[in-house]
């Protein structure tokens, strides 16, 4: 970000005297975006912009309460990370987002666009309505003529301007030859007009400009509801993926110079410290550690690593700084090769037809052959051009879809809003209605079920004294599992025994002196225990005395794991383990969960096609998984969810976002997607129902404007207060 | 019935001031933090004299 530099001014540095509009410009247009998590009040935004304001190099910093964020204007020499430090000594937890990923203008310029569209469509239908309510209480002649022309002059440039949605919809539906919602829309509304305008020339009785504007208005609302819901979630969404802000350390000519990882290429020599992720492929060229590559393939057991191993992006670097050659970037790299399996996966996803799609499919062709019908009937009844032409536009504004416009993004409006409070974001819009579907569940394990960190099972098999020295000897590792075997020895009490020059060797495990003799804590062939066959993650502790102790360990239990796999199956649903993982484990597991169907060593391809042949045998598979071996399964499913810690790939291709770390609320979403997509239907169902009654009115030409006018704002009405019903 | 012919015009124009209004402060981005504007009047921070 911050070495786009205006050219202005990376040009000529001492022209002060040069405009700088940049200064004038608005906060969208910073350079540096900061997330702040914890502001919440008056005096945390003016503690942090002055304090941002203090820092030499920036012009400018606003706070976004509503966002949590902070846009900074400042000098293209200063980095985000030098806020940071400064935010955190005022007391706010600060964390870079990277600008690039934030594409929140353009979904905000849309929202900002309908929502002026609702204010010309309301503010028009208001003063229409109350013209058109003096004409139903019985103004007549030059009056009534007078108002309707008023009304005209009002509706026609109105509904020029706020209906451009829907013409634009209907236009590119017709071209390609299809219909959707959007076409009954548009022909009630040139029809509506049209004989309006009409029947106002000749004196006519009935006219429907304010029935056209008042179906734009509501149609409207429902459009700008959907759109504030996507929005928000492709904010939240686009924020977990900007706050991974993908850096580098390149070496040149010997020193580490931090980059950002896009700008790297084939052949860069890099350092990646303890605990890094590896930014692109390559091969390692010096040092030695172990690879944690859980996220890509599931195997809790961390693998080791040496010159000429090759390494993929993803994997993180466990215990010794490493060399590592780029053999691909970018594109190329293995993360960004199982995008094509994705896509292979998703052909089979956008089959899906969403329920608002299946009843326009249904009503737009019913619609148009009623009215028709209605013309026709009234003009072989009657061979009067005008009173034809008049019903069939009744008939068109009353079964026009005002109430199943607002019925589906009411709904989900509310439901979304229900689960996000919850932690669940839904990033797609027709998500709701396939987790309702949804019969059976497959986790993946580690990182989904685990959470990839390990947790010592046999403490008490351990005399206290070895205790003590594996405790010393684990604190002088970073290794997941030293950490383990520290929180277990903190958790019982056990003090780290006195041993001497401790040293981690990297890709093997620590060792120090104890009593004059040499102690190992680390690989079975390094401390010369013997591999149980099949037996879970284990160190062993090597004390020189010809013995090794094994030191054994599952993954710990994400919070709310067991509640919800309890619950999902007490719901009648069929729960599936599927990982990349060894058997042992899995089974392990799959035994603590109660779990009956397990799968393990299962590559991506076969959770694949797991999937896909759960799916042939009519089952509606909700996919939980966050490794990139997950992505393409995720995408394969009927409906998917990651939690927030998953790779970035596997959070675009899931539909759910899960953000907090407990498991709990699946259980209750599915409850709340079912419960939404009962509301769905009902609501189709009653605006259905106004239509029965309404057509045969409408068809015996009996509809006036005031019966229209009614029939439109009940149901829509009712459409709007059943879905705030959800709980 | 004159009075409708003072009456109309002055409500559609009372009526088109707000849409005014209501655009105006749409395209002055007045609703991009309705939070944080809600309690920034709440800070002195710039109670003497305007934002420099």
């Amino acid at each position: 970000m911050t070495a786009q530099a205006r050219p202005g001014l990376a040009v000529c540095p001492g022209c002060v005297a040069a405009p700088d509009t940049a200064i004038s410009a608005r906060p969208m247009e910073a350079q540096l975006a900061l997330s702040l998590p914890t502001i919440h009040c008056q005096a945390c935004i003016s503690k942090v912009e002055r304090g941002l304001a203090k820092v030499p190099g920036v012009r400018e910093a606003r706070v976004n309460l509503t966002l949590k964020r902070a846009f900074v204007e400042a000098d293209p020499a200063l980095r985000a990370v030098d806020l940071i430090p400064v935010l955190q000594d005022l007391g706010f937890e600060a964390h870079e987002l990277d600008l690039a990923t934030l594409h929140a203008t353009a979904s905000n310029r849309q929202g900002r666009d309908l929502a002026m569209r609702l204010a010309v469509a309301g503010f028009a239908s208001m003063n229409v309505m109350l013209l058109s309510v003096s004409v139903w209480s019985g103004a007549s002649d030059a009056t009534r003529d007078m108002f309707h022309w008023i009304s005209a002059a009002i509706t026609l440039p109105a509904i020029g301007f706020a209906a451009q949605p829907f013409f634009k919809n209907a236009w590119s539906a017709l071209r390609a030859r299809r219909l959707n919602m959007d076409v009954p829309i548009v022909l009630a509304l040139v029809l509506a007009l049209a004989t309006s305008l009409w029947e106002t020339s000749l004196g006519g009785e009935h006219a429907y400009f304010d029935a056209a504007l008042t179906l734009v208005f509501f149609l409207l609302a429902g459009r700008f509801l959907d759109q504030r819901t996507r929005a928000a979630a492709r904010s939240a969404a686009e924020e977990l993926a900007a706050l991974e802000v993908p850096r580098a350390l390149r070496l040149e000519q010997g020193r580490p110079v931090e980059i950002e990882a896009r700008t790297l290429a084939v052949g860069d020599l890099l350092l990646v410290r303890p605990g890094g992720r590896m930014p692109v492929d390559g091969e390692i060229i010096e040092g030695q550690s172990e690879l944690d590559r859980s996220l890509l393939t599931g195997e809790t057991l961390p693998i080791f690593g040496a010159p000429g191993c090759n390494v993929s992006a993803g994997e993180v670097n466990l215990t010794g700084p490493l060399t590592i050659r780029a053999t691909a970037v970018g594109a190329d790299t293995s993360l960004h090769r199982m995008t094509d399996l994705v896509a292979i996966a998703e052909s089979g996803r956008s089959r899906y037809t969403s329920l608002a799609e299946s009843a326009a499919k249904l009503y737009a062709p019913g619609v148009h052959i009623l009215s028709a019908l209605a013309f026709v009937g009234w003009y072989l009844y009657t061979f009067d051009l005008r009173t034809a032409l008049n019903i069939a536009a009744a008939v068109l504004i009353i079964t026009c879809p005002c109430a199943l416009g607002l019925a589906v993004p009411a709904v989900t409006t509310a439901a979304s809003g229900r689960l996000f409070k919850r932690g669940l974001l839904i990033k797609n819009a027709t998500a709701l209605e396939r987790l309702a579907a949804v019969d059976t569940v497959v986790f993946d394990k580690t990182g989904t079920l685990t959470q990839g960190t390990p947790e010592l099972t046999n403490l008490n098999d351990h005399s206290p004294e070895d205790l003590a020295i594996a405790r010393a000897l684990a604190e002088g590792s970073e290794h997941p599992l030293s950490r383990a075997i520290v929180a277990a020895t903190q958790a019982a009490g056990i003090p780290p025994a006195v041993v001497n020059r401790v040293k981690e060797v990297p890709g093997f495990g620590t060792e120090g002196q104890w009593r004059g003799h040499r102690v190992r804590l680390g690989r079975a062939a390094w401390t010369g225990g013997r591999v149980a066959t099949g037996v879970l993650t284990s160190s062993y502790l090597d004390l020189g005395d010809g013995t090794p102790r094994a030191l054994t360990f599952v993954d710990s239990l994400r919070p709310g794991a067991t509640a919800a796999v309890t619950a999902l199956q007490e719901a009648g649903k069929l729960v599936v383990l599927m990982s990349g993982d060894s058997t042992a484990p899995v089974q392990n597991l799959a035994d603590r969960l109660g779990i009956e169907r397990w799968y393990a060593n299962a590559l991506p391809t076969d959770k694949m096609d797991r999937i896909a042949s759960l799916q042939a045998g009519g089952r509606k598979v909700l996919m939980v998984g966050d490794g990139l071996n997950d992505t393409a399964a995720l995408a394969a499913a009927h409906v998917s969810i990651s939690p927030a810690s998953a790779l970035d790939a596997a959070r675009v291709a899931s539909d759910i976002v899960l953000l907090g770390q407990d498991l709990e609320p699946l259980a209750a979403a599915c409850r709340t997607a079912e419960q939404a997509t009962r509301r769905i239907r009902e609501n189709f169902r009653m605006a259905t129902l106004y239509n029965i009654i309404a057509v045969p009115l409408a068809v015996a030409g009996l509809a006036t404007p005031l019966i229209a006018a009614l029939a439109m704002s009940l149901s829509s009405i009712t459409v709007s207060l059943n879905a705030l019903r959800l709980r | 019935m004159t009075v409708i012919s003072y009456l109309i015009p002055i409500s559609l124009i009372l009526g088109g001031v707000g849409l005014a209004g209501f655009l105006y402060t749409l395209k002055s981005r007045q609703y991009e933090d309705p939070e944080g504007d809600a309690r920034r009047i709440l800070s002195p921070d710039w109670d003497e004299h305007p934002k420099p």
